[in-house]
């Protein structure tokens, strides 16, 4: 059996650096690993988003609809989107940002009210947090993608050093006290529950 | 120790430890990290070529030369490199040549889904096909070995799911090659007539040879596991059918796509009381399973699909006729299209063309975005260069009846738009080109090209200048603009004059892509909610980061760069 992790959101927020870390410690583990990253076109703005699987042997770098145990979400409609790829039971841990895509700009859509409320209403176990302000508390909004890691530390499988020692890896030198500030106050407010 | 390695990163892998010595590419999606990687070890040289065909006959001249080479490319590309790619299954190498080309199943970033195996059939040459990134790293080595032992190049064949999945890898040494002596051998690489005819035979016996070496061969692999259900299959569809069916079926998988085993497939397929064959894109295996004589599964019977990528769960459904179970929220989720980025120089450029109703023959890069709503401003986009080109053959046919102009990036414009303004000058059109200059390749991912004073390598190169090389070309200088996209004003009134000569004309519109790290950042603007109308004029440029809440425009602070276009569309001065 894998362990199937989703990371969704949306072009330019930094999904690959997530997928990168996850990969990395899914490796360091000992498990067998695959992630499958989107580059080109979809990377400008786009819905972007990028698989990791890791267990004792994986074939496929791509997960199936009903078959994600974690979707790690950036931003709420994205999460909303990729829903249907979560595993019966599965947890979504998501960023509360809202970033309107160009048919809801231009007026051609719009954007749901209540995606929470909806797919709580599932009976779905979505836990949403403010990734963004946890980043920018730990002194950059950007490293708001290695928040939602520690955020979702709980649930994705690793333990929490293997994580950190990830991010370490993972996150160039000038950047790393920022995010690994971001990863630790993360993880603390996800263990105590304070989320949306 | 294993590494964690893209496919393309494996495949610069491979080619380092088979002792490559020379790397000429075209950036490409999907194929594009794999020269991006090999100039990370100083062993190899690696290169930019202008273009995919410049590319492939560097690479066969380093090879005639005696030094390993490859090329990558997307399969796109192998369509311009498509010219030196036949003639050189007749003239051979002497060290070894490899081409990588990686086909995009899905179009995830290309405009069309061709499928890369029928230049290996049609070309006659051998290409191998990876599965993961471990077999990336393998096969590109083992294409060598090829490569020199039947005297031709081979093509490596990759997808966007192998090309850019990741999964780990065993690095090993690199085998140093010695550069092989130059011998004169016009027979063998003067393709006239008269030595081409002999080379024919060659290429038919070593497509002889080959086809016996791929009866046996380590790239072809039976599993059995007891079923009588068999599947043939390559690449990353091998990876999907292990997911699906797991022990319940055999599997043959087949590494060198071309030739094909005959006997193997035969032998396999004699042994199954159903025979499938799960392969993306076109029935290439299947047609050929079908002219030895075996009835199977697969796309001609119409279960499997011909269109669009396979997955495990199509599988699933096609041929196990299983339905996933998942739940999705009742609200209609709005799609999320790519768009033009938060401060990209192209904006402007495109919501002027879009004010001014005029026609807009497109090119293939980031710029592609600008036929999206609402600038919707591009007509039509075919291939790298053929904005120009066509647009030439669009104005002959119309006259002056509408006002026409063609729009290409720095990069496309030096990879195959020089020869489209050749023609129009030499044949008399009066097409305005716009060359959108941000200073890099940008839709790839921030290639140097030749226009930007760098090589891949980082060394400095000539500073090339787009306004000489037009020049050069025959568009008389006063008719050569460069303007700032970021200036609305000033890139209405040039466009204006331009589109109103009738001679041909080139206007520069030149500004740094938005992401580059040199590009400068503004500080975030906002909206004065007091002084907003609520008019949408700011919403016309499409620009990500504006959006309307409470009949007012809001900026969002966190992605907003600063570029001040919307500050140039609000009349009344509420942004700032």
């Amino acid at each position: 059996m894998s362990k199937n992790i989703m990371i969704v959101g949306v072009g330019g927020q930094g999904t690959l650096l997530a997928s990168k870390i996850l990969g990395r410690a899914a490796m360091n583990a000992g498990h067998d690993v695959k992630v499958s990253e989107v580059h080109g076109m979809s990377q400008r703005g786009g819905s972007v988003v990028t698989y990791v699987r890791f267990g004792s042997e994986v074939y496929s770098p791509v997960i199936c609809k009903g078959d994600a145990d974690v979707i790690l979400s950036f931003e709420m409609l994205e999460a909303a989107r990729w829903l249907p790829h979560l595993k019966p039971g599965g947890v979504i841990v998501t960023s509360t940002q809202q970033i309107n895509p160009m048919p809801v700009i231009t007026g051609a859509a719009e954007y749901p009210d209540d995606i929470l409320g909806d797919i709580r209403a599932l009976g779905v176990d979505i836990r949403a947090y403010d990734a963004v302000k946890i980043a920018e508390e730990a002194g950059n909004a950007r490293a708001s993608n290695v928040a939602l890691i520690g955020l979702a530390a709980e649930v994705l499988g690793f333990d929490i050093e293997v994580l950190r020692e990830a991010v370490a890896a993972c996150v160039p030198g000038k950047a790393l006290d920022v995010n690994m500030k971001a990863f630790d106050m993360a993880a603390e407010i996800a263990k105590t529950g304070k989320g949306n | 120790m294993k590494k964690l390695m893209l496919g393309n990163e494996a495949v610069a892998r491979g080619l380092y430890e088979a002792g490559v010595r020379f790397v000429s590419s075209y950036p490409g999606t999907p194929s594009t990290e794999i020269t991006e990687n090999t100039a990370l070890y100083k062993e190899m040289y690696s290169e930019w070529a202008p273009n995919e065909k410049v590319a492939l006959e560097a690479a066969l001249g380093a090879a005639i030369g005696g030094g390993r080479s490859f090329c990558g490319m997307k399969h796109v590309g192998l369509n311009v490199a498509a010219d030196p790619l036949f003639v050189t299954a007749y003239t051979g190498i002497s060290a070894g040549m490899v081409i990588g080309v990686a086909d995009d199943p899905g179009m995830h970033s290309s405009q069309n889904e061709q499928d890369s195996r029928h230049y290996a059939i049609a070309a006659k040459l051998p290409m191998l096909e990876p599965a993961n990134s471990c077999e990336c790293k393998e096969y590109a080595k083992a294409a060598y070995e090829l490569s020199e032992r039947f005297d031709t190049p081979v093509i490596l064949r990759l997808t966007t799911r192998v090309s850019h999945s990741r999964s780990p890898v065993e690095e090993n040494e690199r085998a140093e090659t010695e550069i092989k002596p130059y011998v004169k051998d016009a027979a063998k690489h003067v393709m006239m007539p008269a030595n081409a005819k002999k080379r024919h035979y060659v290429v038919e016996e070593h497509l002889d040879a080959l086809k016996k070496y791929a009866e046996d061969c380590p790239f072809n692999t039976t599993e059995k596991n007891g079923s009588d259900i068999g599947i043939i299959t390559a690449g990353n569809c091998w990876n999907y059918a292990k997911e699906a069916f797991g022990r319940n079926a055999d599997y043959l998988k087949l590494g060198l796509l071309n030739p094909l085993p005959d006997e193997l497939i035969k032998n396999f397929a004699a042994g199954h009381k159903t025979v499938i064959v799960i392969e993306e894109l076109d029935p290439v295996i299947e047609n050929h399973c079908r002219s030895l004589g075996i009835n199977v599964v697969g796309k001609k019977d119409g279960i499997l699909p011909m269109c669009g990528e396979y997955s495990e769960e199509i599988l699933k459904e096609k041929l196990l006729g299983q339905e996933p179970s998942y739940c999705e929220i009742g609200a209609p989720v709005p799609g999320r299209p790519p768009v033009l980025c938060p401060g990209c120089p192209h904006r402007g450029v495109f919501y002027v063309l879009s004010k001014l109703k005029l026609r807009v023959s497109g090119d293939i890069g980031c710029y592609t975005l600008g036929a999206v709503a609402p600038l919707s401003a591009i007509d039509s986009v075919y291939c790298m260069g053929a904005s120009i080109s066509s647009l030439h053959g669009t104005c002959k046919v119309r006259g002056e009846e509408e006002k026409f102009v063609a729009v290409i990036g720095d990069s496309t414009f030096m990879h195959s738009g020089l020869t489209g303004l050749v023609n129009v000058v030499y044949n008399g059109g009066n097409t305005t080109t716009l060359i959108l200059d941000n200073s890099i390749t940008g839709m790839t991912g921030h290639q140097d090209n030749p226009l930007t004073g760098k090589t891949l390598m980082g060394e400095k190169a000539p500073n090339l200048s787009l306004e000489d090389i037009c020049a050069s070309l025959g568009v008389s200088r006063e008719h050569i603009k460069a303007v700032d996209p970021a200036d609305l004003g000033a890139l209405e009134k040039v466009i204006k004059e331009e589109t109103a000569s009738n001679c041909p004309s080139v206007v520069i519109c030149r500004r740094p892509c938005a992401l580059l790290k040199t590009a400068v950042r503004k500080p975030a603007l906002h909206v004065d909610r007091e002084k907003c109308i609520g008019c949408r004029s700011c919403m016309r440029i499409g620009c990500p980061c504006i959006s309307m809440s409470d009949g007012k425009a809001v900026i969002d602070e966190l992605m907003c760069v600063g570029c001040g276009l919307c500050e140039q569309m609000c009349r009344i001065r509420a942004i700032g």
